[in-house]
């Protein structure tokens, strides 16, 4: 009935929390972006000249190429030379050396955001990298680490302390050519994380980066690879959020996974970029490659995505399935509220023997949203006996919003496998009522369906996460319908 | 305690009830019994504050409280309870998590402290014996993959935990063996109290062999054609609804007498 809708619709006009601003000097570039800038960046960042030549390449690359326009989103198009390509909190030295000498407006940034950095209040068992705008501000737990062999550091740290390393690996997932945004991406990425976990070696706690960005009229365009050897194991987890402006921000990131035979990598995202206000006006616009290689024999890479924030997302974490036997998972909830739009999904690459991914995919909208799965499963002829299945439900709150599906399957092998399975829904009046009847306010009503029906995804998110994934899901949904 | 004065309700525009008098007392069962079509689980559903439902004239209140001023939440907060005829399934939500949450949301309106997961647990798992649910219940989803007889046991099951003032049953007796219809009905009789009063709903007579009302009503056509005691049920058992001259396939729409 109407009536319930109604309800829906006051439900939620609680506002984005994370929307502050932090007041702390910054060097910004101009806005604008040319080879110059490019080399100012590496310049700053005191980068090889190796680093220099590869951005110079995927710059020369990158203005050669088109922005995709196959995606279900609508959005002004993007001046490139209209963002700033740098920004990055003002320091006294170079980089600090602990978090004493990290800027205490910074400490209180990430504490505001239940990240605190201080080791004395620390997260339990949990190493964050936390990067500020253009640069990676501090890293905790990176003794204990170092002690178990792993190396968690921002990617800037990597090119200068292991440079064969990045040498080998960026770039050979995600090439500077794969497509546009990850082309400019790889002109001028500013900081991100590297995570190195050494053959045999299980890391010994979860790793997370949690990106904000803060200043104004910037991108953030962070760059990750993390590479697991032979038989180790590493679990990461990302946040994110921005303040709230009025003008959209761009947020190009590029993550690169590797794993080695039997390695297996667990990697969790929890997006909360701003999503811009009740009207459509700002919020981020999230345009994002992630993709592993599952190279090695019975490796396996498995994504959790839980996206409730940004204006537009584009972004479909992928997995090449070259090793034999090797393992893709993607389970996601994507949520979209007022006027958000989210075009997401993932590509199963099966190109090893008896390769077998799993998708489980929930999306949820709300208001005048518009939410779109976007998968690809691919078999190549090597792919004998590979297997995929893929679920992809939908939850539709109120009657002004759109869900789409869009699944792609391509075999080039007879012997694989594909089980599809798909359903929309709605919040029904019927759940309301009961839930209300026993004295359940309708907006906690709402939430706990909707967390009821995102279940198999969050019980993949690591135990920490999974708590505030669900609480994030409710304050998203605030106002949900309309 | 729950007094219902000329009561008129109507759904897409047709109107169902067509003034229903009716005055229950703290520590009485009623039933309403009525053909097909008549407006019982149209009562029910009005009394719960279901907003496919428009009241359009007359009167209801709780112990002097006028009920319609009250959203469906506030109503079960102030001790309206409806054990559903259909109880919908909630996918993923834990039956537990589900009854926790209903549970501490009256202890909050109570001003009393919420009860933790163990607490709760402990609660739950000795009333859902009371139902003959086994425990393993609480953990599957809301009514998810329940049988018929497992959801009405489940209804049951809430109102225990939640000590309604006014419980209402719907067809409570619907789709129930005679097991089940035993578990239930004990279920009920459990919940017979000085300070709370029980309306039941129902199709047949049957389940008055178990939850003896004190008063039997009629309803046809949107209205109490007749009240009696418990003696009128067996009445229109042993003789039918023709007996008050309505046929038991009349719709709403049809004037009665």
């Amino acid at each position: 009935m109407a009536t319930t809708d109604q309800e829906v619709n006051e439900l939620i006009k609680r506002e984005y929390e994370h929307g502050f601003v932090t007041d702390i000097e910054s060097d910004t570039f101009e806005p604008g972006l040319n080879e110059d800038v490019i080399a100012r960046l590496s310049g700053i960042k005191k980068e090889p000249e190796w680093m220099l030549e590869w951005r110079l390449k995927a710059y020369r690359r990158w203005l050669e190429m088109d922005e995709p326009d196959w995606a279900h989103v609508g959005y002004p198009k993007i001046d490139y030379n209209s963002i700033s390509y740098y920004s990055a909190p003002k320091r006294k030295e170079d980089m600090p050396q602990s978090l004493d000498e990290v800027d205490p407006e910074l400490l209180k940034t990430y504490e505001k955001l239940g990240i605190p950095l201080h080791e004395r209040e620390k997260l339990a068992g949990v190493a964050v990298d936390a990067v500020f705008d253009s640069v990676s501000v501090a890293t905790t737990f990176k003794e204990p680490l170092a002690k178990a062999g792993v190396i968690f550091c921002s990617i800037s740290e990597a090119i200068q302390d292991y440079p064969e390393l990045v040498k080998k690996y960026l770039g050979s997932v995600v090439p500077a050519g794969d497509n546009f945004f990850a082309g400019l991406n790889s002109a001028v990425f500013s900081d991100g994380t590297f995570v190195y976990v050494p053959k045999g070696v299980r890391c010994p706690m979860e790793l997370s980066t949690y990106f904000r960005i803060n200043a104004a009229n910037t991108g953030q365009f962070e760059r990750t690879l993390i590479i697991a050897e032979d038989s180790s194991y590493v679990s990461y987890l990302e946040g994110c959020t921005a303040p709230m402006r009025d003008e959209n921000q761009l947020h190009a990131a590029v993550v690169e996974l590797v794993a080695l035979d039997d390695a297996q990598i667990k990697y969790s995202t929890v997006q909360n970029w701003y999503p811009g206000d009740e009207e459509g006006k700002g919020g981020i616009f999230n345009f994002v490659t992630k993709r592993g290689a599952a190279i090695g024999k019975n490796s396996k890479i498995s994504w959790t995505q839980v996206e409730t924030g940004s204006a537009v997302t584009w972004k479909y974490p992928s997995c090449i399935l070259r090793g034999e036997n090797s393992v893709g998972e993607f389970y996601s909830v994507a949520l979209t509220n007022n006027y958000q739009q989210a075009d997401t999904g993932t590509k199963m690459i099966h190109l090893g023997k008896n390769t077998s991914s799993t998708i489980i995919s929930k999306g949820i909208s709300a208001g005048k949203s518009s939410n779109a799965y976007r998968g690809l499963v691919k078999f190549g002829p090597g792919a004998e006996g590979a297997r995929n299945f893929t679920q992809c439900d939908s939850l539709l709150i109120g009657d002004r919003c759109g869900a789409h599906t869009f699944p792609y399957i391509e075999s080039k092998n007879k012997s694989a496998i594909v089980e599809h399975e798909a359903t929309t829904s709605k919040v029904s009046d019927e759940q309301m009522f009961l839930c209300r009847q026993r004295g359940i306010d309708p907006e906690q009503a709402v939430s706990m369906i909707v967390n009821g029906f995102c279940k198999e995804v969050f019980k993949e998110l690591p135990m920490e996460f999974a708590v505030e994934a669900g609480k994030l899901l409710e304050v998203s949904l605030e106002g949900s319908v309309g | 305690m729950l007094s219902i004065k000329n009561l008129h309700a109507s759904v897409e525009g047709k109107e169902i009830l067509k003034g229903i008098n009716l005055e229950i007392k703290a520590g009485e069962v009623h039933a309403i019994m009525g053909p097909n079509g008549s407006g019982k689980s149209t009562l029910s559903q009005v009394l719960a504050g279901n907003e496919a439902f428009e009241v359009t004239e007359g009167e209801i209140t709780l112990n002097g409280e006028n009920l319609l001023e009250l959203e469906t939440e506030e109503r079960a907060r102030e001790g309206i309870f409806l054990a559903f005829q259909y109880p919908v399934e909630i996918p993923g939500v834990s039956n537990l998590q589900f009854l926790r949450t209903a549970v501490n949301a009256m202890r909050q309106h109570k001003g009393q402290d919420e009860m933790n997961a163990a607490e709760f647990m402990k609660l739950a798992k000795e009333i859902s014996k009371q139902v003959d649910l086994d425990p393993a219940f609480l953990k599957r989803g809301v009514n998810e993959g329940f049988s018929g007889g497992e959801k009405k046991r489940n209804e049951i099951m809430q109102a225990l935990l939640l000590q309604p003032k006014l419980a209402i049953l719907d067809e409570t007796d619907s789709g129930l063996d005679i097991d089940a219809l035993k578990v239930v009905s004990d279920g009920v009789n459990a919940l017979r109290a000085e300070d709370r009063a029980i309306l039941m709903v129902t199709h047949y007579q049957r389940l008055l062999n178990h939850i003896v009302p004190d008063y039997v009503h009629v309803l046809a056509g949107g209205k109490i054609i007749k009240s009696g005691g418990r003696e009128l049920a067996l009445e229109l058992e042993e003789r039918g609804y023709g007996w008050l001259g309505i046929k038991d396939e009349e719709t709403a729409d049809s004037s009665v007498n």
